[in-house]
């Protein structure tokens, strides 16, 4: 027998090259130990551990051996053929080492004392022939199932996990879920070190994978319940971003794709790497402002993830062709990636995980998804919150700027269901149908835009096919008007204006001919003041002149009467 | 029989195998001992888990009895040995 080793201070790490997982346990499972996976039928447990060593071999160079107490050479291979994982021809590398143990109970008679020597054997044959690092047991529990004693078996689990550390090897032993004890047959008694537990549950028709770490000796790790899914990949594993809300934020702004709105949003559009909802009734337009931005950004040259939960991606282009806005040469380019999927199909964990993989592989700037209604309508409204939660944070660690459109119910008060997720928003584009005189037309506004002062206004949203517009409404004595009721006011409002200038116009000639009317007059006055003047001055001349003459014949008479007007003065005294 | 080594029990099951041909089916058994530390290909090829470990091919039906056969009632019941 080998020297134990001393158990070292810092645990090494195993890497597992499964998305997600090795970020929840910060390196992956303890290096030359045993991990315990622990789940119902279905849930992967096998497909882990096959992954462990396929990834083993492919990523880290380093040989394993599977053990299959339970699965037949051929249902193995097929079951992970599926998943690209190629096993025969790693087999063939002499990679990876596949052996398969049948323990048939019902053949088997116990006449006495036995230990389970030829299990080691092989074991270590397998190992010794490849020189493996990792090692897969699944499941041990079947040699419950074919012996029965039980004393020999649990010694001889002992002695199996202690043979397993000797040998150096990273190994993984899976088991089922047990009624009362965790496993089935209490293994995690025997695993001190790591044990996983792989849950698969249904709630309302949908089902939702979670994984759970729930010992891990020697590392910090979260206790949390983490959403996987299995696809054709394999398996991927979400784990949960940023805990701290410290993601760098950013001053750039881009255009939504409506410069109205751009000017509306502090003149210059929406932050980046902020998360946007845009919600309202049913038609309001919110797809189409969704595409919008989405066309804008890739005119930027820049790529963008739309998820539609709703219309196939051609009726989408479809429809944003009657608004001119052509989407197809951007799909084409591969700037746009469209996606659709029913929402009600997948639990919330897994679109999330869907999400999560589809940005790490397409890495877009703006990421829209298209309506959120069903999805947050089909989880507890804390779960909801929680799961838009980690998606935002995901999305904004990751500078991408995300838009979500909502659909809001006739009748509820419009701000009502979306109380919860609001606060999650950086800005809040609210569409709402404006009903005046028989006519329905759509109005924007911004109910709130973090981080930047905006228009409070209400403007109309046309969709036409020139595209979207914002208009000013009318905000008159009449109310608040759009529509043709508002271009019906205008009108009224401009020949207003024109009558006003013609009274105007009227007014200023009146006013003119008064003008020259009255100057006339002054004038026709004036000369007669003239003429007059010169025939009383004439007059007024003849008159001094008459006068003067009167003096001077007065003078002389008296000259000629000089004595006697003397005298006679002298005689009248 | 597939023994391993030469422990305690693989020695005992031996030994009692032996006894029992001797006893019982004096000349008519065939016994091949394989020890499978020395040869472990076999394991594999025969499925051998538990040690030690008897495999009785003939007469059919083709049975296997694991343990140092200490336990002879079991023993007899599960070869078809009338006593």
């Amino acid at each position: 027998m080998q020297q134990v080793e001393p158990q070292e201070e810092v645990l090494g790490k195993s890497l597992t090259g499964i998305q997600g997982f090795d970020q929840i346990t910060d390196g992956g499972l303890p290096q030359g130990r045993i991990t315990l996976i622990v789940g119902g039928p279905g849930t992967g447990k096998t497909l882990f551990a096959m992954q462990f060593l396929v990834n083993g071999v492919r990523m880290y160079n380093e040989p394993g051996v599977f053990v299959a107490f339970e699965e037949t050479k051929k249902k193995l291979a097929q079951n992970t053929a599926s998943l690209g994982f190629k096993i025969n021809e790693l087999v063939q590398q002499k990679k990876l080492h596949v052996d398969y143990i049948y323990i048939e109970r019902k053949e088997i008679e116990e006449t006495g004392e036995y230990d389970l020597e030829g299990l080691f054997v092989r074991l270590g044959h397998a190992i010794d022939s490849i020189g493996a690092k990792r090692v897969v047991l699944d499941t041990l529990e079947a040699i419950f199932a074919g012996f029965s004693n039980e004393a020999i078996l649990r010694a001889e689990l002992r002695r199996l996990f202690r043979w397993l550390e000797e040998k150096g090897v990273t190994a993984i032993v899976t088991a089922e879920r047990g009624p009362e004890m965790l496993t089935r047959y209490g293994l995690e008694e025997y695993v001190s070190d790591c044990v996983i537990v792989l849950d698969h549950r249904i709630t309302e028709q949908v089902s939702t994978r979670r994984l759970r770490v729930v010992k891990y000796r020697g590392s910090t790790h979260g206790t949390n319940e983490y959403p996987y899914l299995i696809d054709e990949n394999g398996m991927s594993i979400l784990p949960i971003t940023s805990i701290g809300l410290d993601y760098h934020s950013t001053t750039d702004r881009i255009s939504s794709g409506i410069p109205r709105l751009d000017a509306m949003l502090g003149g210059k559009g929406f932050y980046r790497a902020t998360s946007i909802l845009v919600s309202g009734t049913a038609g309001t337009g919110k797809s189409s402002l969704a595409l919008s931005f989405a066309n804008e950004t890739c005119k930027n040259g820049q790529k963008c993830l739309y998820m539609t939960f709703e219309e196939s991606p051609n009726q989408v282009i479809r429809n944003m062709r009657s608004i001119g806005i052509d989407l197809l040469p951007w799909v084409d380019k591969g700037l746009l990636k469209m996606t659709a999927v029913r929402s009600t199909y997948y639990g919330l964990e897994t679109h999330l995980v869907t999400i999560h993989k589809m940005v790490e592989s397409l890495n877009p700037a703006v990421v829209i998804m298209d309506p959120i209604t069903n999805l947050i309508t089909v989880g507890a409204a804390a779960d909801v919150k929680s799961m838009l939660t980690r998606l935002i944070d995901y999305l904004k660690g990751k500078s991408i700027t995300a838009m979500f459109t909502n659909l809001t119910h006739i009748g509820s008060g419009l701000e009502a269901t979306e109380s919860e997720i609001s606060s999650l928003m950086d800005t809040w584009v609210l569409l709402r149908d404006i009903e005046i005189g028989g006519e329905r037309n759509r109005g924007l506004y911004i109910l709130k835009s973090r981080g930047m002062s905006h228009s409070n206004q209400i403007r109309e949203f046309l969709l036409s096919e020139k595209g979207i517009n914002l208009l000013d409404i009318y905000v008159g004595p009449g109310g608040v008007l759009t529509g043709s009721a508002r271009a019906a006011r205008e009108a009224e409002d401009r020949a207003n204006d024109v009558l006003r200038q013609d009274e105007i116009a009227a007014l200023q000639r009146e006013l003119e001919r008064k003008r020259k009317v009255v100057q006339s007059q002054v004038e026709s006055l004036q000369a007669g003041l003239e003429a007059d003047e010169q025939e009383i001055k004439k007059k007024i001349n003849e008159s001094k002149l008459r006068q003067k003459v009167t003096t001077e014949e007065s003078e002389q008479m008296a000259k000629l009467r000089k004595a006697d007007a003397n005298s006679a003065k002298k005689q009248t005294k | 029989m597939y023994v391993y080594n030469d422990t305690p029990t693989s020695r005992s099951a031996s030994a009692n195998l032996q006894k029992l041909c001797d006893e019982h089916l004096k000349g008519q058994c065939d016994i091949e001992i394989i020890d499978i530390m020395k040869k472990p290909e076999v394991a594999y090829d025969e499925q051998i888990v538990a040690i030690p470990t008897l495999v009785k091919q003939s007469p059919l039906p083709v049975r296997r009895l694991i343990g140092d056969l200490s336990n002879k009632e079991r023993l007899l019941v599960s070869l078809d040995i009338g006593r």
